[in-house]
This record gives structure tokens, sequence and C-alpha cells, in this order.
């Protein structure tokens, strides 16, 4: 492999965060402050990560590799509660939605052999998997919200005809359910002309044959349909119920 | 005549604001009765009060004799029907709006009956298809008013529903509502400012700074 990122390298590549730098200070606009913060934090971050993955992928232990991947799991449900400012129980809608759709994605790929069950497979995945899902999830709260107050006489309306909650709510919760996926499908459409991928370049980079790369890189189109379909659709059907109250009217 | 409907001592508050104060009211099975009163003093928020879209602070509110808080809202409100000031439509066409109390039944669409109902409203099969964003103000207000009657509920409140409308079609509105309370013996409750309505009106009653006053 070619790959020859040192130290030295790295620090020399450093230069670059002085670009954005001089830019902010330049520009005054005031950033100077975030990008000192979001470079030590990064460095740090990745630091850390990088030397628990190798512990964990050289332990080679079933109950760490699911410990990680049960923290990446809450991890990207924290994250897709705060998408949610309103909806009540958005922590534990979001992490069964995330929880299903990687559990269910994940076993799909194991059972199928596209990926092996070790952590240096699974790891990386799922946190592709849990953080597409989080994004579509995040998506779906937001468009719930919006759709609930931008469309509230009509939901008053059809309350008004004596219609049950779902009837009353399903034009607004496929629609969610469409915004969290759309942009899973949008790349899917563009992969490879507009962008290389991330899964795919790196691979690419670390010498893998473009051929085979790309068979990963069809894997993952697969995987993150399935996961963030999956994960508006857990994640709408249990939260639009949180819009109304105990007499089943509009909050 | 029993009281189909009877509020005591509602009251209504949000915000600390207090919108309704200790309403009394008795509605007779069969009743039609006109509501008025100056602009905000409360008129809708008892209506809604009465169809369940929101809830009373305090008080007792009995429909049928039973408890409003013993019915399953979603039933509830299938008997006593509000039709909304200023409706909107949804969907696209008009057949979306009448296919719409179907649909939560878990009906198909009766073309016949959704016809007939048009017609009596001098509307058309012809509008069945028209984009609901096409209609005039008018023909709105009267496709919002069908998808109320389509099935009948005991109770009908209607809110300025002719507010807006030619005479010709507030005319044909009075009318329809006088029959199908006279013979589908609905009881009717409507919310009106015009005048020719009031002074037709068989029972009035004013609703002044949420207070309701029972008029001659
Ligand atoms: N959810 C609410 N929050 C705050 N104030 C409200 C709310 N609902 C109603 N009000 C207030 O209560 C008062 C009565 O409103 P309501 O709509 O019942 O009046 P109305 O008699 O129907 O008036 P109009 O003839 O103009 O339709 C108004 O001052 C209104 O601003
Ligand atoms: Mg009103």
């Amino acid at each position: 492999m070619n790959l020859a990122v040192n130290n030295t390298s790295l620090f020399l590549a450093a230069m670059l965060v002085l670009v954005a730098l001089a830019i902010s200070l330049w520009q005054k606009l005031g950033l100077d402050k975030d990008i000192v913060i979001g470079v030590i934090r990064a460095v740090v971050q990745l630091f850390l990560v990088g030397y628990l993955l190798k512990y964990i992928f050289r332990v080679n232990n079933l109950w760490l590799t699911l410990a990680m991947i049960a923290f990446i799991i809450f991890n990207a449900a924290w994250n897709a509660r705060k998408r949610g400012p309103g909806i009540d129980h958005a922590l534990g809608i979001s992490l069964l939605a995330i929880l299903i759709s990687t559990g269910v994605t994940l076993g799909v790929l194991v059972l199928s052999g596209a990926i092996k069950f070790i952590p240096s497979q699974m790891i990386p995945i799922s946190g592709m998997i849990a953080s597409n899902s989080m994004v579509a999830i995040g998506l779906a709260y937001r468009s719930l919200n919006s759709q609930f107050h931008d469309h509230r006489q009509g939901v008053l309306e059809r309350l008004a005809l004596g219609s049950g909650l779902l009837d009353a709510s399903i034009a607004i919760v496929r629609e969610a359910i469409r915004t969290g996926m759309s942009p899973t499908i949008d790349s899917a459409k563009t992969v490879g002309l507009v962008s290389l991928p991330g899964m795919m370049s790196g691979l690419i980079f670390a010498g893998v044959d473009p051929v085979r790369a790309i068979k990963y890189q069809i894997m993952v189109t697969f995987m993150l349909l399935s996961a963030t379909s999956l994960g508006s659709i857990i994640a709408c059907y249990l939260a639009y119920r949180n819009f109304y109250n105990e007499h089943k009217q509009l909050k | 005549m029993d009281a189909l409907m009877t509020l005591k001592q509602i009251n209504y508050e949000v915000a600390d604001k207090q919108i309704l104060h200790d309403i009394d009211w008795q509605i007779p099975t069969g009743a039609h009765i006109t509501v008025t009163g100056p602009s905000g003093g409360g008129k809708s928020t008892l209506l809604r009060i009465m169809a369940a879209m929101i809830t009373k602070t305090s008080g007792e509110l009995t429909f049928a004799g039973q408890p409003i808080e013993s019915y399953d809202p979603i039933m509830y409100r299938r008997q006593v029907s509000y039709c909304f000031q200023q409706p909107t439509l949804f969907g696209e066409t008009v057949a979306d709006n009448m296919a719409f109390p179907y649909q939560i039944r878990k009906q198909s669409m009766d073309r016949e009956h959704v016809i007939t109902a048009l017609t009596n409203f001098g509307l058309s099969e012809r509008t069945l298809q028209q984009a609901v964003t096409e209609l005039s103000g008018g023909e709105r207000q009267r496709v919002a008013l069908i998808r109320n009657i389509l099935f009948l509920p005991q109770v009908l409140l209607l809110d300025e529903v002719t507010a807006g409308l030619d005479e010709d079609n507030k005319q044909l509105i009075h009318a329809w509502l006088r029959r199908l309370n006279e013979q589908k013996h609905v009881t009717t409750i409507m919310i009106t400012h015009d005048a020719t309505e009031i002074a037709a009106a068989d029972q009035l009653v004013k609703v002044v700074a949420g207070r309701l006053e029972v008029a001659q």
C-alpha cells in the first residue's frame, strides 16, 4: 500500500488550517476561535477513536464489538433527538428506529456474506448505517414539526369530521418519510457521477482495484436505502401521535 | 323535549386569559339555534368545546345524557360535527374531500349520494373533478359543508358557514338546513353576524365577552 501520511507530513499539512485562519482574520469573519477549537477537537477525537478501534480490533471480542455498536447507536439517537424539539420521547423513538434499522440492515449484510462479523467490518459499517439513519430521522422530525405547523387547519378539519389520528396525519407522515429518504435516493442517482463516495474513495486510496471498490459502494447504496427507509418510517409512525393530546386534539 | 346537550358552568381559559365564563346552556333535541354576538366574544370557542376540538377548563358538558369524557372523541365528533369558519379543503380535487368521510369509515365513496348532495347545494357532478384551488370562496364553503353532512350527525355546529356567500346561496343553505332539521331531526346550531339570518332565527342566543345571553 502507498499510504504515506506520517506525523511530519500531517504537521506540514496543518498549514492548510492556517489558510482558513488567515481568511477568517483577514475578512473579519470572527471564526478563528471556532476554527482552532474545531481543529483541536477533530485531532483529539480522531486520535482517541484511532487507538480505541485499534484496541477493539486486536481484542476481537464479541461483547466489546457489540458494546461499541450500541454506543454508536445511542450517540446517533441522541443526535437525532435534537432535530425533534417538542416531540416527547424523541430519544426513545430515535433509539428504537436506529436500533431496528441498523440491526436489520447489518443482519442482512452479514447473512448474505457481504461483510464478516469482525470488528473491523462491523463497526465502521454500523457507523455508516446509524449515521445515515440518524440524518434521515432528523429530517423526518423536522418535516413533521413544520408540516403540523403549516397544515394545522387541514388537520383540525379532518379531526372535526371524525377522523382517527392516523387518517388525520397520514399525508404529513408520508411526506415526512419521503423527506427522510430522499437524500439517499438522490445520492443513489448521482453516485459515481458527481462524487466518489467515502467508502469507494477510501478503498481506491488504499490501493484496491476500482472494480472491487465499486462493489462495496453498491452494497453501501443498498444498505443506506434500507437504513433510511426503516429509520424514517419507524420514527414517523411512533412520533406523529405526539402532536395530539390525550383528548385526541391537536396540541 | 329532552336536552340533547347540557352545558353547566363551562369555563375556558388559555394562557391565563379567561375566554368563556360560566356558560349554562341546554340544547333540546331537534333545536334550530342561531348564535350571534360581537367578534372575539367566544362563539367559535364555545362551539369548538362542544365539538370536542378543544377541552373546557372546568364545568360539565353532557351529550345524550353522558358526560363528554365518556365518549371516544373520534366517535363523538362524528355525532357532533363542527364546520369551520373559513375552511380549507384538502387533497387535490373536490372528489378527495368528498371521499374523506368515507375513507375514515373504511368505506368506498357512494358516488350517487355525493352527487345528490352536490346538486342540493347548487353544485354538480362536474365539480367533483375540479381542483380545490380553482373553487370560488362560496363553492369552497359549500364543499366543506357537504363533507360534514355526507353522514348525518346528530348535531351540526356551523361557524359562519354562509359568510361571504351571495343571497341565492345563503337561501339555498338555509332552506337545506331547515329541511335537515325538520325532516332528519338534526339539531343545528349556527353562528352568524348576518342581520337577515338573525331576524329569521327561531331561537337566538348571544355570546358577549365570554358570557351567554339568551335573547327572545
Ligand atoms: N388558542 C387561543 N389562544 C389565545 N386566545 C384565544 C385562543 N382561542 C381563542 N382565543 C381568544 O378568545 C377570544 C374569542 O375567540 P373566538 O374565536 O371564540 O371569537 P368569536 O366570537 O368566534 O369571534 P368572530 O365572530 O370574530 O369569529 C378572542 O379574543 C380570541 O383571541
Ligand atoms: Mg368565530
